[in-house]
Parts: C-alpha cells; structure tokens; sequence
C-alpha cells in the first residue's frame, strides 16, 4: 500500500475539512496565508513543502491563489516531479535493505532452506508423485491462505468500523510481541549456530529483552524515526523469513500470485477491505493502523498554528509517524498492501516554519512479499546470483512505476501487483532462460 | 582461492564503478532512477537473446559438437545487437520524457541529454559487468585450486579485468552513443556497435588472455577519449583541472561547503 504521507501529528484536528479529502479534486488548494480553508485540495498538500511556501512569499501575485485558475499550471507539476524522484528514494533504501537482509540470511543460515514441515494455513504437502497433483495442491493450499488473509482483513476492517480499538490494538501488539521477541530469538539462535558462536542465557535474555522492548517502544510508542523504520524492516524480514521457511516450493510463487490479484482488487474495488479501510480512515482523519506502514519520513512542524492563527503554539510533537506494530497476528495477515493518502493536520498556507518533510507510506505486507519473491529466488536458485538479481532490479522497477502511478492518480494503490508480476516473469525466465546461456558464456570467459 | 582474491577480484571489477556511483549518481535521486532504469533495459535485453538462443538450441535439438560452439558464437553475437538495440530503445524513451518534462514545466529541471548518457552507459555496464561476474566471484569464496587440470591459473585476474574494462567501456558507448543519435550521426551507432562486436568476439580468445584484455583496454582508452571529447571536454579543460586552475569547479565547490 502506497500513499503520501502529510504530517502525521497526534493531535490532529479533525474538522470539516477531512471529511471533504477525498472528494475533493487534487488540483485546487488555497495558498492564502492565514485562511485555514476548507475547501483546501488536502491531497496536493502532500507535495506542498516550504519551497512552495517561499515561493508564496516571493512570488504572492502569482501564486496568491493556488487552488484558483490564477495558479500556474505547471506549478504542481514542477513540485510533483522534484518531489517525485526522492520519494522513489526514499522507499527504493528500505526495500534494498529488507531484501539484503534476507537474502544475507538464505545464502548463510542452513535453518531458513530446509523443510521442516509446513504452516497448517498450507495442509497440503508437495511430496507427490504427479506434477498434476503437486499444482492441484499448491492450488489448494493458495485458496486456503488467501481465504484466511481475507476474512483476517475484513475481521479487522469491521473491528476498525466498529471501533472497537482496544481490541484492535491488543491484537497488534500480540503479533509484534511475538515477532520481536520470539521469531528473533529463533533467529539469533540460528545465526549463532550457523557461525559456531556460543552464547550464555544470561547475555541472550538481556539481548533480545532489549531488543524486543525498545523495538515494542519504538514502534507503538514513540521513538526516534529512523529507530523505528529500522525495526520495520527487522520485523518484515522475520516474517518474510519465516514465509520462505514454512511455505512449500510452488505453494509459494502461486501464493505471491493470486496475493497481488488479491492486493489490487481489495485496494481498487469500491466494496474491497482496504479501500473501506482507508475511506474510514481518512473520514475519521485519523492514521490508519500506525505500525502497519512503513513511513519515509516524519513531519515535524514547528509554530504551526491550529484553528485560529492569532495563538501561534510552539513545538508540536517532534515525530508522530505513527508508527505502531503490524497486524501480522501469526501468518493470517491483513496485509495492507496498498497506497494510501493520510489525512494533512496542518493548515495549508500558514507559516509553517520549521522543517517539515514529505513522505511516503508504503504497507508491511510489500516489504513482506518483495521480500518473498527475492529470498525464494535466492534460496532456489541453486546458489545463482543472478536470478536474485533480476528478481531485485525487477521488484524496484515495479516499485517505480507503481510510485509514478501514484504520482499521477494520487489515490491508494496497491504497491504489489506490478512489482510482484515483474519479479515472478523475471524469475522463472532467468532461471530457465538466462541462467544456462550465462552459464555457458561464463565458462568460456565469454563476454556480451 | 581465498577471502584475498575474492575482494581484490571484486574491487578490480567494481571498484570504478562503485566509485562513479558514490560520487555521482548516489546524491540525485532521480539519477539512481535512471540508473536502475538503464539496469532493466539490459537486463530484458538479455532476456531477449537468451530466449533466442534458446529457440535456436531447441532447432536443433541440443547436439553435443561444434554445432554447439557456432550456436554459442551466434548467441554472443545476436546478445550484442540486442543489446545495442536496447540502448537505442533506452535513448528514445528518455527523449520522449525529457520532451515531455520540458512541456510539463520549461524551466529546466530535468538532466540533461550529456548526463543521461552517462548515467545509462554506467546503468547497462554496472548490469553487464554484474551479471557476468558475481557467479565467478562467489565461486572463488569456496574451496578449490584454480588451473589444477592445466588451465590458466589466472582465471580469475583475467574475469575480473575484462568486466572492468567492458563496464567502463559501456560507458563511454553510452556518453558517444547518445550523442550520435542527438547530431544524427548514424555512423557513431554503426562504430559503438562494431567495436563492442570487436570486443566481445576478441573474447574468443580465452584462454589466450594477454591480446584479448591488451586490445579490449586499448579500445577502451580510445573509446574514453572520444566519449570525453564529445561530452564537451577539450585539452585545456583538462589542463585547468589537473592543474586546479579550474575556476568554475573551485567555485562550485566552495559554495557547496
């Protein structure tokens, strides 16, 4: 899931204004100073940053009225473009890392490549005589997960309309309970077996106790921004690890399939989970699901002023990204795959002086499945670097366009559906097709 | 084949390249874009000509013998039409995004024509040089004894020295070929293509190494010079910044501390 994030501080004032975001076309947004308009186009405040401040400032004939046809056509463009690239960036660095990790990991700890049995999400096993039966069971085994996503997805969407937070909230912190503390103690675990280093109790509690609580702290809480995107990362590479693990062989790739068939019909389709998920959120103007999303940037807006511009308040809250854990109870996970806007707190076209960034949100669940695809390639690849390679560059292609996608409809969209179609033809075509010719060549020290 | 030869191996390949990409590409978001970009032309261009390849094996029905060498020469050869063609696919679709960034907005925000040259070039030869290497070099981390069944012990040397040379190479063929298509000057394609046809079939060579990499760098530094003439550098350009009298790059420098 893929969306702009505006600021996201805690006390975000919910107001009239919210409930017109959606509706409201993108192009038209009030750049007069000290008129908290409601008819602000909340949606292009994403891309509003000082520089268009400033250019407000020196240029107030022009750019006097933003919203209004008096505005420069090329304006939101110029800022969509400058903006544009770096928000690629931004999410390009966290997914590279993710993938790293996991990768570092197949190439290196025996434990994540060998089979020891398989989720009971997957009951069908692969062991069979007959290619027929081995892909009617992957088949089966796909509905099976894909059913258990969905009814966890629409589980959480009715608990979220309900309101029902606290219950909500216990959940999440359950599964990230669990993943900080006991996926990554099996994990030390198998990174110390795999380089023979021993390691007391004592030393291990006091390591993964504080690991686990600062990570829980960071990440329902409040921490430091790049603390807390750090543990996203860990936390998706677990998961994702765990995935490659459990998943049988062609369970998987059919998995990542019909997950971004999944993705883009809950993100696309007006009565789809998470679209409602969204449209509630943004109705309430509240952050969807802190800790599900991986945020890019934090918004840290100093003097900014709320409903009446005379009481000027100092320091709003240094980082809100609202970072909570992710709902990934055990393996049935909502897994959020999509782009969303969240809501914009500060008023568009007051001084907001101080920095303030914008980012990018991007769901766990792609950090997951990206992860997915890359680690299968590098774990089946008989120890080939190249498919893994094809597999990233394809992935981060995807992740492009999607963004450009984005860029241009400026709604939620679904981050999985390209990357992942892109990784899975790269996939089985390097592996099939490029592996033997490069293969040759380089045996030959042949170059192309 | 020890911890030793797999970095210094590495560091021969890749270092120029991981130098250009620090202190050039990493700093502009949007040229990493272009960068990656560039990366996934050729990767589909190699897609294409493996696929190629082999349909031609299939034809004929993988028989063992020389056939299999003529197939092999074909592939070589088809790759690297292939992946010329890529190249100038590459250039039409940046053309095609820089018109409509220009119509977009007309001040100027986009790169420029020059740098997307060198960015693509550096894209294609980091991918190149990625893909025919990394097999090797993870090779050379396990246990074994190179040349043990009379085979040159310098495998490794030599791979490392030819990626380096056919990365640096793309990208002087990028920076020339690009601005071939700019002037209109099709002989330009027509001399990228050949000489990168040269160089690939001089490969032939192994395990003959010293005329192959000899001749493979001399291209280069020709190559090198020609593209650095054509990206606007001229003999007292040179001079003023070897000698740091470069006013403009002073300058520039300073007011970025």
């Amino acid at each position: 899931m893929l969306t702009f994030m505006a600021s996201d501080s805690e006390e975000e004032v919910c107001d009239e204004r919210t409930s017109l975001m959606s509706a409201e076309s993108p192009t038209s947004r009030s750049c007069q100073e000290g008129r908290p308009g409601p008819e602000d186009g909340e949606n292009t405040a994403q891309w509003r940053s000082q520089d268009s401040d400033e250019d407000c400032e020196e240029d107030p004939d022009r750019y006097a009225c933003s919203g209004v046809p008096g505005r420069p056509p090329g304006l939101e463009e110029e800022l969509t473009l400058k903006y544009g690239a770096k928000h690629v960036i931004m999410l390009f660095v966290p997914v590279t890392l993710c993938m790293i990790v996991v990768v570092a990991t197949i190439k290196s700890v025996r434990f994540y490549t060998e089979k020891n049995g398989q989720l009971i999400y997957t009951p069908f096993t692969e062991d069979t005589p007959s290619v027929g039966q081995r892909l009617l069971n992957s088949v089966l085994n796909t509905l099976i997960m894909i059913s258990v996503i969905v009814v966890m997805t629409i589980f959480l969407v009715v608990l979220y309309k309900y309101r029902c937070y606290k219950f909500i909230h216990g959940w999440l912190i359950m599964s990230s309970l669990m993943l900080l503390f006991l996926f990554t103690y099996i994990y030390l675990g198998e990174v110390l077996k795999t380089y023979n280093v021993a390691m007391d109790y004592p030393t291990l509690f006091l390591a993964v106790w504080n690991f686990g609580a600062v990570g829980m702290v960071c990440i329902h809480w409040k921490g430091p921004l790049v603390l807390q995107q750090g543990y996203l990362i860990m936390i998706s590479a677990l998961m994702a690890l765990v995935f490659i693990k459990y998943l049988p062989e062609w369970s998987a790739w059919v998995i990542l399939g019909a997950i971004s068939v999944y993705d883009l019909v809950a993100v696309l389709c007006p009565k789809g989970p998470l679209r409602m998920l969204v449209e509630t959120a943004q109705e309430r103007n509240e952050p969807i699901f802190p800790a599900l999303i991986y945020s890019s940037a934090m918004v840290w807006t100093v003097g900014m002023a709320k409903l009446d511009p005379s009481s000027q308040e100092a320091l709003q809250l240094p980082y809100d990204p609202e970072m909570e854990e992710d709902s990934y109870d055990g393996f049935g996970e909502p897994s959020y795959p999509e782009a969303f806007e969240a809501p914009l707190s500060g008023y568009p076209g007051e001084e907001l002086e101080g920095e303030e960034e914008r980012g990018v949100k991007l769901g766990l669940g792609d950090f997951i499945f990206y992860s997915v695809l890359v680690g299968k390639a590098a774990a089946a690849a008989n120890g080939d670097w190249n498919t893994t390679l094809a597999c990233f560059i394809a992935i981060l292609i995807g992740l492009c366009l999607t963004l450009l996608l984005l860029a241009v409809f400026k709604k939620a969209l679904p981050a999985l559906p390209i990357s992942i179609t892109f990784g899975l033809i790269f996939y089985f075509s390097t592996d099939n097709l490029v592996r033997p010719f490069m293969d040759t060549l380089a045996s030959h020290q042949l170059y192309i | 084949m020890t911890a030793a030869v797999f970095f210094g191996c590495a560091f021969i390949a890749f270092g120029p390249a991981l130098a250009l990409y620090i202190f050039t590409i990493a700093t502009d978001p949007l040229r990493v874009i272009f960068l990656i970009a560039g990366a996934f032309f050729w990767l589909v261009s190699l897609l294409l000509s493996s696929v190629f390849w082999y349909l031609v094996r299939v034809i004929t029905d993988n028989r063992d013998g020389p056939i299999q060498k003529y197939l092999l020469i074909f592939g070589v050869l088809l790759s690297v039409c292939i992946q010329e063609l890529f190249r100038l696919a590459y250039y039409k679709l940046l053309k095609k995004a820089s018109e409509g960034l220009k119509s977009i907005n007309p001040e100027e925000t986009a790169p420029s024509m020059r740098l997307l040259a060198y960015v693509s070039g550096l894209g294609f030869g980091i991918m190149s040089g990625v893909f025919s290497f990394v097999n090797t070099l993870s090779d050379s981390l396990g246990p074994g004894t190179v040349g043990i069944h009379g085979d040159s012990p310098q495998f490794f040397l030599n791979s490392a020295f030819m990626t380096l040379v056919i990365i640096l190479l793309h990208v002087f063929w990028g920076i020339v070929f690009f601005d071939g298509c700019e002037k209109k000057k099709w002989y330009v394609l027509l001399i990228v293509l050949l000489t990168h046809l040269l160089v690939s079939t001089q490969t032939f060579l192994s395990p003959y190494y010293g005329a192959n990499l000899v001749s493979a760098y001399i291209i280069m530094v020709f190559m090198g010079i020609w593209a650095f003439f054509v990206a606007g550098g001229s003999c007292r350009s040179l001079k003023l910044c070897l000698l740091c009298q470069d006013k403009d790059f002073l300058l520039y420098n300073q007011r970025s501390r």
